[in-house]
């Protein structure tokens, strides 16, 4: 190009025109290419970004359902729920540091220690934006205190929230149970079993006891709330709200004055008692001493007080009617004698003549009675009445071990009685076999004959106990042991009622069976091992003592109580049913340490009775006054009431 | 009579592109209206704003090309100087040094620049028109790059590159030599690495990288992309309505009236809206060509065909940020963002562009 040349403004024209062009289709281009884009974002990508800002948009907030309430047979509370103001944070709204929140924060509410520990663990454990507890139970006071002041705490508020309580204290702790806070471990549980969307808004899960079994009907439902969300979180609006379904409310055959009576009469001995129905295998009490306090746990117990639970000799946190196996001792002697009758190796009328000892034929080993110079003239009866041991270790070596373990098998001896409380021991039934796999060792004659006095391998629960007596007392009928009486829909308003569970019939010559019936009864009159318990009761009452060994005695050496050291001293056991004729009430003592049978377990299952059939109460026993229950019928609206259907439902449906 | 006098006074506009441009500040008036929450206060203020820029476009519709061209350099040197006082004296807002305090008022010069870089650059071609050959053309990049080297320091990348881009129109509609274009653009791709590890600060470089993974950094320089990428994909075809945009009422979409309102118009009126908010441009550019076409002198055809890309320019890329395609530059959608500067800037343009095209008879060449 020249850098003069004439000025051709036609052919200047032209070249504008032509650039203007080109950059004109370039613009279109590019505007093609927009739309082009556009078509990709609203048309083809249209689901997607729809779903992302409808997740932008809506929250879905759980309202958690309030749990449900455990009762009492008489409709006494054994544990539920309040309402109390707790302070919490959301640390991702705080806007400074929470420990100097927390710190300027204890100026105006009392924060302890334990609070800023439980804090930390729980904001570890949580979500940026969830809010934490820093002080729960705020009283009125320091609610309206903390209003004053909220403007100063940015992301710190006030909220209500449902607490969990156990009104009856230490002694129900092993049967009621406790909730406490969702775990790794219960939720990785719950999500197994895809229960965890549920528990969405809940704090806590039941951990033992009937608040563990009957988690799934005391929890309820959890309701969602559908808000619209702004940008910041907050709620703009509510969009829908299915309501939460409040946790059935759950009536338990217990009854905790009886209970408490237990309690009470134990006094200061650790062991266990279990009272059951004989008609129904209803558990009237379920006790295990020392207990604890419940409440302890719910919102995390600490460390300290952990251990010294934990850690203290008299393990209170051992459920012992359930956990606590010991040799049953004499309180065998019944079965073996009703297994004597039933496989035609004694004849009610037999005697045998009791020197103080037995001997196995060919050997001089000298298996002793408790009473040294010996029974004497020796029938059925009168060895259920005064536990002449000599009588029993005959009639076990005749039996042999294996049909000994056959016929107490039947009663329920070496397997779980299936009561509706988790943790359960199946105790021991041993048998050749048995020994054979666990020590390697072959079965010696003189294992069965110890056996025949309920000591050895042979190891029970309390809870087996009772209900193997209860099978002596209602004709040999074994019901599963069952706590739960009835349970409240909390829509319909509907209470059904769980139904005696039928596990097993011992076919028993009833002839047989009212001999033993009839030994028992014996043991509680004079001249029976338990006749100062027996003394003075208005109605029959058919027991057998017993003691577990808990240290050997060597042979020849006589067993000096006052000797032993208290924790070395035997376990003290009895089983009794009243009254003798129709028996209402199968009770199962078991005494730590308590020494002799007669001596100890007796007297306590006698007050037990005498508040049970005549409802008198021990005099170390101060009745508490009955907790403000409603009773069902009450409970809800009038319109309810006519709602009331008994149904039964098996109660294996419950845990379902 | 009075009949007459408005005629007089409108007489220099063009009647369909002030037809199509009152369309597009119904659409502005709409969405700033819900972007800003049903905010009365804030449409006032925009009808203010639009009522100056208006009246402004009115008055320099009436000012005749040659007269807008004398007024070309001093615009020019007043505006570098500004530049320069903003760089020695300029107050740091955000962290760029891009406004200079007057006592009474703040003003960023860099916006003077945006008209007063063609003009200066259309003068001078136009100045230089008979014995136009490489040099001059070399001398109009020097004028080009004085002001672009200020304002990139500022640092303002935005504004720079729509200076520069305009300045570019003019050189380009003015004949530039594709040899030059074509040396230029591979110039430019060998030094795009070396811009960026030395002219690009690090918010600049980590705009382009959350443009290519916006999730890299989703609450940080990736929010402002996902939210609105969000907003535009889900109003779909035929949009939520309009005041019904989840996006922009829920309070997820940033800079809702200024920036980012495409995808507040995006959201509530869908692809339709958008295909009709595409061609309203296309429309008003094409018009706005045509027009810058028939202007009689050179300067005209070379600032309005400027004006006219610039606005392209703005449009486009304001729309590729909203929908992700760009980086996130300060640019508002042309006559539809909420602001006065933009407002004015971009109505004295039409008015020129207008005006250029409507005085006939006084330009000789």
């Amino acid at each position: 190009m020249s850098s003069l040349r004439l000025i051709n403004p036609e052919l200047e024209f032209l070249r504008y025109r032509r650039r203007m062009e080109i950059a004109g289709v370039g613009a279109a281009l590019l505007f093609l290419l927009l739309f082009g884009r556009f078509v990709w974002l609203q048309l083809v990508q249209y689901d997607h970004y729809q779903s992302l800002a409808e997740n932008n948009r809506i929250s879905l907030l759980p309202a958690p359902p309030t749990r449900g309430v455990i009762y009492d047979r008489q409709n006494m509370v054994l544990a539920q729920n309040f309402s109390a103001h707790t302070l919490e944070i959301t640390p991702s709204e705080t806007g400074e540091k929470l420990d100097a929140v927390i710190d300027r924060l204890a100026e105006i509410v009392e924060i302890e220690p334990g609070d800023r520990k439980r804090f930390r663990k729980m904001l570890a454990e949580s979500k940026n934006f969830e809010s934490i507890p820093i002080r729960n139970l705020l009283t009125e006071e320091e609610a309206a205190r903390f209003a004053v002041n909220r403007y100063r705490f940015p992301g710190v508020e006030v909220s209500a929230r449902q607490f969990r309580q156990y009104p009856m204290g230490p002694g129900f702790a092993h049967v009621v149970g406790y909730i406490g806070r969702i775990g790794e471990k219960d939720k990785t549980r719950l999500e197994e079993e895809g229960l965890y969307a549920n528990y969405k808004g809940s704090d806590h899960i039941g951990k033992l006891g009937i608040e563990a079994r009957y988690e799934r009907w005391l929890h309820g439902r959890t309701g969602i709330e559908k808000v619209e969300t702004d940008s910041g979180g907050h709620a703009v609006r509510l969009l829908s709200r299915t309501e939460p379904v409040a946790g059935y409310n759950i009536y338990l055959h217990l009854d905790a004055r009886l209970q408490q009576v237990a309690e009470r009469v134990f006094g200061d001995y650790r062991g266990a008692l279990v009272a059951l129905d004989p008609r129904n295998g209803a558990v009237l009490a379920l006790m295990s001493k020392p207990g604890f306090d419940p409440n302890l746990f719910v919102d995390g117990i600490d460390t300290l007080t952990w251990r010294e639970l934990n850690d203290s000799p008299d393990r209170p946190l051992i459920n012992r009617a359930l956990r606590a196996i010991y040799p049953p001792g004499s309180t065998i002697k019944p079965f073996m004698g009703l297994a004597g009758l039933e496989l035609g190796l004694r004849r009610p009328g037999d005697s045998i003549v009791d020197a103080g000892y037995f001997s196995l034929p060919g050997s001089s080993h000298r298996y002793r009675d408790w009473k040294k110079e010996g029974h004497g003239v020796v029938d059925l009866k009168k060895s259920i009445a005064q536990s002449c041991d000599t009588y029993y270790y005959q009639l076990a070596h005749q039996m042999g071990i294996e049909r000994m373990a056959d016929f107490l098998g039947k009663f329920g001896f070496g397997a779980r009685t299936g009561v509706d409380l988790d943790g359960e021991l199946a105790g021991l039934m041993p048998t050749p076999t048995w020994k054979q796999k666990r020590f390697k060792q072959p079965w010696w004659p003189g294992e069965t004959v110890i056996a025949g006095i309920g000591q050895g391998y042979m190891l029970a629960t309390p809870m087996q106990l009772a209900m193997a007596t209860m099978a002596l007392a209602n004709g040999g009928v074994l019901y599963q042991p069952q706590l739960i009486r009835a349970w409240r829909e909390p829509i319909s308003g509907r209470v059904a009622y769980a139904a005696p569970r039928r596990v097993g019939e011992i076919p028993l010559k009833p002839a047989h069976l009212a001999v033993i019936r009839q030994a028992m009864i014996e043991v509680m009159l004079p001249g029976g091992t338990a006749a100062r318990s027996g003394a003075g009761a208005p109605y029959g009452i058919g027991g057998k003592t017993g003691t577990s060994q808990v240290i050997g005695i060597k042979q020849g050496a006589r067993y000096d109580e006052k000797r032993i050291a208290a924790r070395h001293r035997d376990h003290a056991l009895f089983v009794a049913f009243a009254p003798a004729e129709a028996p209402t009430i199968v009770v199962a003592v078991m005494v730590e340490n308590g020494g002799s049978g007669s001596g100890t377990a007796a007297p306590i299952a006698r007050k037990v009775l005498d508040y049970w059939l005549l409802g008198k109460l021990p005099t170390v026993y101060e009745p508490e006054e009955p907790a403000d229950a409603p009773i069902p019928e009450e409970a809800e609206d009038s319109g309810r009431a006519e709602a009331d259907v008994v149904v039964a439902i098996p109660a294996e449906d419950l845990t379902q | 009579m009075i009949r007459r006098l408005l005629l007089r006074v409108v007489a220099h506009l063009d009647g369909p592109l002030m037809a199509m441009l009152a369309l597009l500040l119904l659409v502005s008036v709409a969405t700033v209206f819900s972007a800003s929450g049903e905010n009365v206060g804030r449409v006032i203020d925009h009808l203010v704003n639009m009522s100056v820029a208006l009246t402004a476009m009115l008055l320099i519709s009436h000012v005749p090309p040659q007269r807008l061209m004398q007024f070309a350099p001093p615009a020019y040197v007043l505006g570098l100087l500004l530049l320069l006082a903003v760089a020695l004296f300029g107050i740091v807002v955000n962290g760029s040094r891009r406004w200079l305090d007057l006592g009474i008022t703040r003003i960023q010069p860099s916006e003077l620049m945006r008209l007063a870089v063609p003009m200066m650059l259309a003068w001078y071609l136009q100045c230089k028109q008979e014995i136009l050959n490489w040099r001059h053309f070399a001398v109009a990049f020097a004028l080009l790059a004085a002001p672009l080297a200020f304002i990139a320091e500022q640092p303002d990348l935005g504004t720079t590159l729509l200076i520069g881009a305009s300045g570019f129109y003019v050189l380009f509609l003015g004949g530039l030599s594709w040899k030059v274009i074509g040396g230029f653009a591979v110039a430019a791709g060998a030094a795009l690495p070396l811009a960026w590890n030395t002219l690009l600060h690090d918010y600049q470089r980590q705009r382009v990288l959350t443009l290519i993974d916006p999730a890299s950094d989703p609450l940080g320089a990736g929010y402002h992309i996902i939210q609105s990428t969000i907003a535009v994909g889900s109003g779909g075809v035929v949009g939520k309505g309009w005041m019904a945009g989840t996006q922009t009422h829920l309070d997820f979409l940033p800079e809702r009236t200024t920036d980012f309102i495409f995808a507040v118009f995006s959201e509530e009126f869908g692809l339709i809206g958008n295909l009709f908010l595409l061609l309203l441009y296309a429309v008003i550019i094409w018009r706005g060509l045509w027009l810058a076409a028939s202007a009689p002198s050179l300067f005209g055809r070379l600032l309005s065909g400027a004006i006219m890309f610039t606005f392209f320019t703005y449009a486009f890329v304001n729309m590729g940020m909203v929908s992700g395609i760009l980086p996130v530059v300060g640019v508002p959608l042309p006559l539809v963002s909420y602001g006065g500067t933009s407002m004015l800037t971009v109505l004295l343009g039409f008015g020129i562009v207008m005006s250029a095209a409507k005085h006939k008879k006084l330009v000789k060449t």
